[in-house]
């Protein structure tokens, strides 16, 4: 018996050294300790056995199938390294070939600036609201303070739909339209669509956006309006970026001020982008005029505040350095891909 | 407006400047200097030269050789010029100089270097230069020879700057005057700013007292028909004229500025509006009948010649000057050809009026003729500026030895203006600039500007010349300017916290740019006003309700004379513009507003409505477009199904390949291909595509309130339906069917197959479904799900539906 045993598990090693493939060795199992295997066969083969040494019997048997599971095993898992290995071997990408890309759109660079200017002002508690881009002639003029032959009605160059009604040529009206409604304080951001008679070049266009900003609360100064649009530069512009107030004129606001930011191209040394004086213009800005506040149902005794009105364009111009503004309404796809 | 540094210096001697150190500081006290011109840029080692010898070239028939005194030295000069004689005094340029351009008035940027050389043989040390050269034109120096060397006058200095004798060592500034400040329309207003700005005093013109003993109401009478439209109107009279140049300082100032001199009496004129601000206006005396003057409206249709040989037609609204029988002027825009002066005038009759600002820009637009004075008198003028004014011009004609003045003006001057006084609170405007000004301070800057302080009453008084000022506001920017806005401290709005945000509908929008860009499509922007021709382009019918439209009185041209009631035409035109440059793969989208009369002709604003308009040619297909729309209605929590009626009725679309977009039974949308012929109009050269969504529904119907319903427990049960149907059976309706007759286990179903051809009979297709049932509390049996079965197969086969097994 025990020499059966031995040539069994002798032939079995041979077998499993021999194999080449993971079936082979399936083979060997089956064939050793399978149900109809030699190894069940010698056990089956118990009852000629005499009883005292089926015990010792039972043990050699048991033995043997370990001896030949556990070299099943290893054999089985060496094997499969290897062909794991194979398989990585020959799987080697070339990685450096081209990628597969979801076709995903881009944004106007409207839109870019715009939410960049939306996001530095909602997180300072501006609330973003909109009007009406065909509005009354009284809106966009009378309750800014631009009373009917005003001469600033003309510098605007306006769209006439009847006497009364215009496409605004800001968006100011958004200003007169929200503190009507008297809900006290305000910050507010409006931006949107404006129109003005201006031949389409490089430079204009008879429709473009702004964005109108308007503080109203009480005690509200213009260092206030100061503090407020340098924090807008920088977040929009960079933290180096400088600002310098000049005293302008709007109906609307008093005092007024124009605000030129230092160049971003040349850091205010001067270049031709900004002309050589190291500043670019970038908005238009003020304290509400009392008689505005008084228009819209506020005592300025009480509440006052300050308005700001930006170029939306200009600003898309100048911070990514779009050299024709009508790239911004041909909608060429190899345009708006490089946002 | 613009002015010459040495022009302000004449009223604030001691400003000591560099023209950028003016520039920067005007313009951050309120007057903005929007450049300079250096007059002498491109001048140097330009000295006035006498010529002591000419002989001839030897070599040379046109060319003489010259031996000029400059002073320092004699230099012999070579020069083809005509006009140069022995004795004459010329400007120079020596050796190593520059001058400013070439003799036939070519500016050369730079100027051009002038270097001693050889002419024919003969050395030549410098030449003598024309005004040309001199970077001006005969224009503004009238006494400069035809195509020849300027030559000076015989008391000129020999050895002495030609540069500053010709007043070219100056330097001209720019400025935008802002609407508000008609006092810096004049060069004493801006002085006035600049002597604030530096600290420095003051010095306006002087006026004295003119005129002989006779009395001008002997010569002349004058009436004011329309004294809201003339508040004010000044004449003077000055007899025995004598025309002849002016003075050469005051054609320099007068060209430094880019004004011409013409003769003493033009200049003058000239020169006085430019000083104060205030355009005059002469008449030759014997020529005005009736010797009066009466300032009132034009008769209808009336025309009349102005000085300028032009007819002009009239109406009853333009103010008129008239003699006793005819008109004689258009008020404030010019005077007529029938009064104008000529060089033997004897008798001049000078008018500085004040006339309605508004009044004189609509006339002046309604005649087509906009001059200098009318620029000046629409911006609205001081009424008390004219009486200054003639008298300062009268005070010019006597110094000139132009003519002699007679005593007195006449003055038509109703309602006299008044200066405002405006209540002053130092504390108040700290408060509103957010300073620590004193109020010793602030009246210190309001003295500087000629405002005047009542201690008594704590009022400011402004001048009639200021008619910006009105309230503490005004005074507070007054403050703030010469404070200087750069000294004004930064802090940030205090008190009550607001909450920043996007309002419902702007998330959804964002939503919409997300969804199309994510599905590949790019962001266009197209004007707001279009051409109404798009309706023809678009096929759209006569009748459509699209066609009545919100029309613009004054439109840039047709093209762009309505506001649009779609948004197709921008989508395929921007389509088209990417074929036509051969972009592949097209994707676009717009978010911008339709503008829908209420009424037509309109008498309220139009209804604005937002439009997510997608367009797209190349890869992707009607289907692709519809999951766009889709994807985008499940973002913003649409989430029931949407269902496509086919029969949208758009002309502009493919007849077979169109549907509107119908969401809880409401049409917010359509889509389609475009209509083949539309595509060939636009020039779109393949199939394209739209979606145009209709935001104001949809923002009705959208949310972004989400529940978590948990995630499936039991097992699934999955029938796969397979069909054959006639083609005229859309799949929506088998999956109405399958909603329908589903009952409360349907889960989902899916298309897996679609198939019309070879195999299936004419006229029908084969369509396979898999249908998924699934209950959230147990698994389900055999029986749940056979019954819903039998009801779906039911319904399906009495629509006509043949299953298959």
């Amino acid at each position: 018996m025990k020499e059966k045993l031995q040539s069994i598990q002798e032939e079995a090693v041979r077998l499993i050294q021999a194999a080449d493939a993971p079936e082979k060795l399936n083979d060997v199992k089956v064939r050793f300790l399978g149900k109809k295997g030699e190894l069940t066969a010698v056990l089956k083969g118990m009852k000629d056995v005499a009883p005292e040494d089926r015990p010792k019997v039972g043990q050699l048997v048991n033995e043997t199938r370990e001896a030949i599971e556990q070299l099943l095993e290893e054999t089985k898992t060496k094997m499969e390294r290897a062909l794991r290995e194979e398989q990585l071997k020959s799987e080697v990408i070339d990685v450096t070939l081209p990628s597969k890309k979801n076709m995903v759109g881009h944004r106007h660079p409207n839109t870019i600036a715009l939410e960049e200017v939306e996001r530095i002002f909602i997180g300072m508690g501006y609330e973003v609201v909109e009007g009406p881009e065909v509005e009354y002639d009284e809106y966009n003029f009378e309750k800014l303070n631009i009373p009917a032959d005003h001469p600033a009605k003309d510098e605007q160059d306006t769209f006439y739909i009847n006497k009364d009604i215009v496409l605004r040529t800001q968006t100011s009206p958004v200003q007169a339209r929200v503190m009507e409604k008297g809900e006290l304080p305000i910050r507010m951001i409006a931006p949107g669509r404006v129109f003005r008679s201006d031949e389409v070049d490089a430079t204009h266009s008879p429709s473009f956006h702004q964005i109108e900003g308007l503080v109203i609360d009480k005690n509200i100064s213009f260092a206030d309006l100061k503090g407020t649009l340098e924090v807008f530069a920088k977040e929009l512009f960079g933290p180096e970026t400088k600002t310098k107030f000049r005293p302008h004129h709007f109906p609307f606001t008093e005092p007024s001020a124009e605000v030129d930011v230092t160049c971003f191209k040349c850091g205010g040394k001067g270049c031709r982008f900004c002309k050589g004086s190291g500043w670019i213009e970038i908005l238009g800005c003020g304290m509400v005029h009392p008689h505005v506040l008084e228009m819209c149902g506020i005592d300025p005794e009480e509440y006052n505040g300050f308005a700001f009105g930006v170029g939306l364009e200009r600003i898309a111009l100048l911070k990514y350095e779009i050299d024709d503004m009508r790239l911004l309404y041909e909608n060429d796809i190899r345009f708006l891909k490089q946002f | 407006m613009n002015t010459s540094l040495s022009w302000i210096k004449a009223y604030v001697p001691d400003l000591d400047v560099t023209a950028q150190e003016y520039t920067d500081a005007m313009t951050l006290s309120g007057t903005k200097v929007e450049g300079y011109e250096v007059l002498d840029a491109d001048l140097e080692k330009i000295v006035i030269g006498q010529i002591e010898k000419i002989e001839k070239h030897p070599d040379a028939d046109k060319l003489v050789v010259c031996q000029v005194n400059v002073g320092s030295e004699t230099v012999q000069i070579v020069t083809g010029a005509k006009n140069v004689f022995e004795g004459a005094k010329i400007p120079v340029v020596l050796d190593g100089g520059r001058v400013a351009g070439s003799h036939d008035g070519k500016q050369v940027a730079g100027g051009i270097k002038i270097k001693k050389g050889k002419l024919r043989g003969v050395d030549s040390f410098g030449m003598m230069c024309s005004i040309e050269e001199l970077g001006s034109t005969k224009d503004m120096y009238p006494e400069a020879a035809d195509n020849g060397i300027y030559i000076f006058e015989e008391d000129a200095v020999v050895g002495s700057s030609a540069i500053e004798a010709l007043g070219r060592n100056d330097v001209v500034f720019e400025y935008e005057v802002t609407s508000n400040r008609v006092d810096c329309f004049s060069v004493v207003g801006i002085a006035r700013e600049a002597a604030a700005t530096f600290g420095k005093e003051f010095h306006p013109p002087v006026v004295t007292e003119t005129g002989n003993s006779e009395d001008v109401n002997d010569y002349i009478k004058v009436t004011v028909e329309d004294a809201d439209l003339c508040p004010r109107y000044c004449a003077r009279v000055v007899k025995n004229v004598k025309v002849g140049p002016s003075p050469k300082w005051m054609q320099r100032r007068l060209a430094s500025v880019g004004i011409r001199p013409i003769n003493n009496l033009v200049d003058i004129t000239n020169y006085v509006m430019e000083e104060y601000g205030q355009p005059m206006h002469a008449y030759d005396l014997e020529k005005i009948a009736g010797k009066e003057i009466v300032v009132k409206t034009a008769k209808s249709g009336e025309k009349f010649v102005t000085l300028d040989g032009q007819e002009r037609e009239l109406d009853e609204s333009v103010l008129m000057i008239c003699d006793g029988e005819k008109s004689v002027g258009i008020a404030g825009i010019m005077g007529g050809e029938n009064t104008m002066i000529t060089d033997d005038v004897q008798t001049m009759l000078f008018e500085a009026a004040c006339f309605d600002g508004t009044n004189i820009r609509k006339s002046s637009k309604k005649v087509g003729l906009r001059t200098d004075a009318s620029g000046k008198f629409e911006k609205g003028l001081d009424p008390n500026n004219a009486k200054a004014a003639i008298d300062r011009a009268c005070q010019l004609i006597e110094e000139l030895g132009a003519g002699e003045v007679v005593g007195g003006t006449v003055d038509v001057y109703g309602k006299v203006k008044e200066p405002v006084r405006v209540p002053f609170d130092a504390e108040k405007i700290n408060v509103m600039l957010g300073t620590d000004i004193s109020e010793e301070e602030m009246l210190g800057y309001f003295a500087k500007i000629g405002l005047e302080y009542d201690e008594d009453t704590k009022e400011v008084i402004a001048p009639t010349f200021r008619h910006d000022l009105f309230r503490l506001a005004d005074l507070a920017e007054e403050v703030a300017r010469f404070y200087g806005y750069d000294n004004i401290p930064t802090t940030l709005p205090k008190g009550e916290a607001t909450t920043g945000k996007l309002s419902f509908k702007l998330r959804i929008e964002e939503v919409a740019r997300n969804i199309a860009e994510f599905c590949g499509f790019s962001q266009g922007m197209t004007y707001s006003f279009e051409s109404p021709k798009v309706f023809d382009k678009l096929l759209i019918p006569a009748d459509s309700k699209l066609r009545e439209v919100v029309e613009i009185m004054n439109p840039l041209g047709e093209d762009y004379s309505i506001m649009r009631t779609t948004s197709l035409n921008g989508m395929l035109t921007s389509l088209a513009t990417n074929y036509n440059r051969r972009n592949k793969d097209v994707r676009l989208y717009e978010l911008g507003n339709i503008y829908l009369p209420k009424q037509v002709p309109v008498t309220e604003l139009p209804e604005e409505r937002m439009q997510f308009t997608l367009g797209m040619y190349g890869e992707g297909d009607f289907f692709s477009m519809k999951g766009v729309v889709e994807e985008f209605f499940e973002k913003i929590g649409m989430h029931k199904k949407e269902t496509y009626d086919p029969h949208a009725g758009k002309p502009f679309l493919h007849p077979g390949r169109q549907a509107n977009i119908i969401y809880d039974g409401k049409v917010v949308g359509y889509l389609g291909e475009v209509h083949p012929d539309v595509a060939d109009t636009y020039g779109i050269g393949t199939r394209a595509y739209v979606a145009v969504i209709d935001m104001p529904e949809v923002v009705e119907l959208a949310t972004f309130d989400r529940k978590y319903e948990g995630i499936a427990k039991y097992p699934a049960v999955t029938r796969d339906i397979s069909m054959v149907m006639p083609k005229e059976i859309l799949v929506g309706q088998v999956e109405d069917v399958i909603e329908k007759k589903g009952g409360a286990y349907l889960e989902s179903y899916k298309l897996f197959d679609l198939y019309e051809g070879a195999q299936i009979k004419a006229g029908f297709k084969s369509v396979a479904y898999s249908i998924v049932f699934r209950a959230k509390d147990k698994t389900l049996e055999e029986a749940d799900v056979t019954a819903a079965m039998t009801r779906i197969l039911k319904a399906l086969e009495e629509m006509g539906i043949e299953l298959r097994q």
